[in-house]
């Protein structure tokens, strides 16, 4: 037992049973509060769930909560229908291509370029990485006009390398400037005794620097991998046939009513994948959050 | 780039420390291996477009005639950019402001429960679903009928539970014995004494619209001291006789029927019987007409219309904060649990109330995190694109409009002019960097 839980003990013992049941009740209107405003947080996006699993029959028509008053209303039809339309599954691959495509190369280009910013000696170096960090400021939007162009000329117009290109472009200045950050913390003397024992830039970057770097290399992966999942911009104005799950639904939205029973469940689908993600390194998550408001 | 390539792996290698240095082109290969792709790729897809989309921005729409300020110019005289940018500063003035106090509430209230896990994963969820995916959640939360959009369902509930929406919208009278109409309420035309029997028959009502409860309509006995009626629809398969009162013809219960004296004023007012009848038992002496109250033929509720070009942008940015406040939450909690417990103490020991606390001592400590998480969401609104896009069905895009969607619409969204699209990524390039100016500096500052 830790001293602080020692102290919270005695405090417990010392205080009346009255007392802890009026504290506890003063409490019961914040609960009450946090439990409405939390489902009231939920009721959207399980709205969207039940509306996927509605008959296509009724489903442009009835409220999801219908559901919960006749369940022979629900069935998995939406589901087993987008899976087999072309059109939606060629899309959900795509989105996988571009979203690890998207992941790898930048953290792996920018792990290089953060390792010389952070312990290469040459010139110019911290001017180059203003420069680079600098880069931030600008706005997707710059790029899209002349990018469209070249594109057309190289032939990566609507295909899946553009899109990977692009975005990992788009992604380098805050990984560099994040894997900068980190690096600059390994203890000098670490890469020191490395250089005297022989080993060569590369090695000690692949041995040494990638390892210690892991935990910001992770929190990167996940945001550059969300990022790249849920974007709509840069696939909108690059992708036409060889279109990624976001630009796939935004097509459908044309006639919404019409087709809620394309988009309901596809949109759930899209959304599911960085659910897992999320949830499944939620703590890489909120931790990389809280490092790059900082940016 | 080619030497370099090659010597990448040689540089020190077998080389004891303090030796000969290696030559020029190994030490800076070495920095070309690692920082050349990085560097060619900013270079190619970040610092190549963003000049020349400086540059075409002083061209036409074809790029082929040097047009100096002119697109700049549209930009500020065009009304549908003019409403991106009106848009725009509204979502500046509100959106920020709104998502970090909501983010506040929300972490001063965790910090009071013990078992917080749940809803702070409600609340942070959004953040991992695109601002896309959400848009459509929205999209859906937003729809017109109250049977299928959650948001009106809600308020026909509350509307539903303060004034009830009539049983009977689209009836009709069956004979020219009633006379009137929806707004006024349907008046029997024959003066009513004691005694009497009323019958009030209705026709153009859907089956569907027919009550549950319904049962076969009766005329009721005469009340030598009231009056008595039956409010019933004078329809059956086949048709039937007009004003009479057959066998299955349903009455109609729940009906609001009212007496009125002879000056036209409700005197009395009564619910009619599933088989349709009602009486009104006690009545004084005198001549009335029995009437249909106009509520009976009210309109059931059709909805608050958020898609509709007046409340669209209050409804995006609605979608908006659903999706960040977790953000802001997350953030402002962070910074809460970093704040001394003794110094809260310390001031309520010396008779602080809490809310003196709160915003003497609490709020001045976290006012670096509550301006992180205001420049960050001043940030990403200036550059909200793909929940407008979503939510904003495309006829009222134009009344959504912000000012990078108008940059997308302008230049691949049909209109496709490259000129005023690049003068329009421009203006929102110049909007970003005070704000982020702001940022670093105080980021500089604070280390």
């Amino acid at each position: 037992m830790t001293t602080a839980e020692i102290e919270a003990g005695q405090i417990d013992i010392r205080e009346p049973t009255a007392a802890r049941i009026i504290r506890f009740l003063g409490r019961t209107p914040v609960y009450l509060l946090l439990t409405f405003l939390g489902l009231l947080w939920l009721v959207p996006t399980i709205g969207l769930f039940f509306t996927s699993l509605l008959e296509p029959a009724v489903i442009g028509t009835t409220g999801w909560w219908e559901i919960f008053s006749a369940p022979s209303l629900g069935t998995l039809d939406n589901y087993r229908e987008i899976f087999d339309n072309e059109a939606i599954t060629s899309a959900l691959v795509t989105t996988i291509w571009v979203s690890i495509g998207s992941t790898i190369l930048p953290i792996a280009l920018a792990a290089l370029a953060a390792y010389a910013f952070a312990w290469l000696e040459f010139p110019g170096r911290d001017w180059l990485f203003l420069v680079v960090v600098a880069l931030l400021v600008v706005p997707i939007q710059m790029a899209l006009i002349p990018i469209f162009s070249l594109y057309n000329d190289l032939g990566l117009f609507d295909t899946i390398l553009g899109l990977i290109l692009f975005h990992t472009a788009f992604g380098l200045p805050f990984a560099i400037f994040l894997l900068r950050n980190f690096f600059i913390g390994i203890p000098r003397d670490l890469l020191e005794a490395a250089r005297i024992d022989g080993a060569s830039e590369l090695r000690i970057f692949v041995r040494l620097i990638l390892p210690l770097g892991l935990p910001a290399i992770a929190s990167l992966a996940i945001f550059q991998f969300l990022w790249v999942w849920n974007d709509l911009l840069v696939a909108l104005t690059f992708a036409r046939d060889t279109q990624p799950i976001t630009v796939a639904i935004f097509s459908q939205l044309r006639q919404f009513s019409g087709n809620i029973e394309i988009i309901a469940p596809a949109a759930f689908v899209s959304l599911a994948i960085p659910l897992v993600v999320f949830f499944a390194f939620q703590r890489y998550f909120v931790e990389g959050l809280l490092a790059g408001s900082v940016k | 780039m080619s030497e370099s390539v090659s010597t990448a792996e040689a540089p020190l290698r077998g080389l004891p420390p303090g030796d000969a240095e290696p030559g020029i082109w190994q030490r800076y290969g070495v920095v070309a291996v690692f920082l050349g792709p990085a560097l060619l790729l900013l270079g190619v897809w970040v610092v190549y477009p963003t000049i020349r989309t400086i540059i075409r921005s002083f061209f036409d729409r074809s790029g082929d005639e040097f047009v100096g300020l002119d697109n700049y110019q549209t930009l500020f005289s065009d009304d549908t950019l003019l409403t991106a940018i009106k848009n725009n500063v509204l979502w500046l003035l509100i959106v920020p402001a709104l998502v970090t106090a909501i983010g506040l509430v929300f972490a001063v209230l965790l910090e009071r429960v013990r078992f917080s896990v749940a809803f702070k994963v409600a609340v942070f969820m959004p953040m991992a679903i695109s601002l896309f995916a959400a848009g459509v959640i929205w999209r859906l939360m937003y729809e017109k009928d109250p049977d299928q959009g959650t948001v009106n369902a809600a308020v026909a509930v509350v509307k539903d539970a303060v004034t009830p929406s009539g049983v009977l919208s689209a009836a009709q009278p069956s004979t020219d014995a009633l006379q009137g109409g929806p707004k006024g309420g349907l008046v029997l035309e024959r003066p009513l004494e004691k005694g009497a029997v009323a019958q009030l028959g209705l026709t153009g009502i859907r089956s569907s619209d027919v009550p549950a409860d319904a049962e076969q309509a009766v005329v009721p006995e005469a009340l030598a001291g009231g009056i008595t009626g039956v409010v019933w629809r004078d329809f059956k398969p086949g048709g039937g006789i007009a004003g009479e009162v057959e066998a299955e013809e349903l009455g109609l219960p729940g009906v609001t029927v009212e007496l009125r004296d002879e000056n036209g004023r409700s005197v009395l007012e009564t619910q009619t019987e599933a088989d349709g009848t009602f009486a009104f038992e006690e009545v004084e002496a005198g001549s009335y007409r029995a009437a249909i109250g106009p509520d009976t033929f009210s309109e059931p509720y059709a909805g608050i219309s958020w898609l509709g070009a007046s409340l669209i942008t209050p409804a995006i940015m609605l979608s908006y904060i659903w999706v960040w406040a977790g953000f802001a939450m997350v953030v402002i909690a962070a910074g809460l649990a970093a704040i001394p417990r003794d110094l809260l103490e310390a001031a309520r020991t010396d008779g602080a109330t809490e809310l003196q606390v709160f915003r003497r001592v609490t709020i001045p400590l976290l006012a670096p995190v509550l301006t992180v998480v205001f420049i960050t969401m001043l940030i990403y609104v200036l550059k909200v694109f793909d929940i407008v896009i979503s939510v904003a069905p495309g006829s009222v895009q134009d009344d959504a409009n912000v000012i990078a969607l108008a940059m997308w619409r302008t230049s691949f969204g049909g209109v496709n002019d490259f000129g005023l699209g690049s003068a329009i990524a421009v203006f929102l390039f110049l909007l970003v960097i005070p704000i982020l100016a702001i940022n670093v500096r105080r980021f500089r500052r604070e280390v």
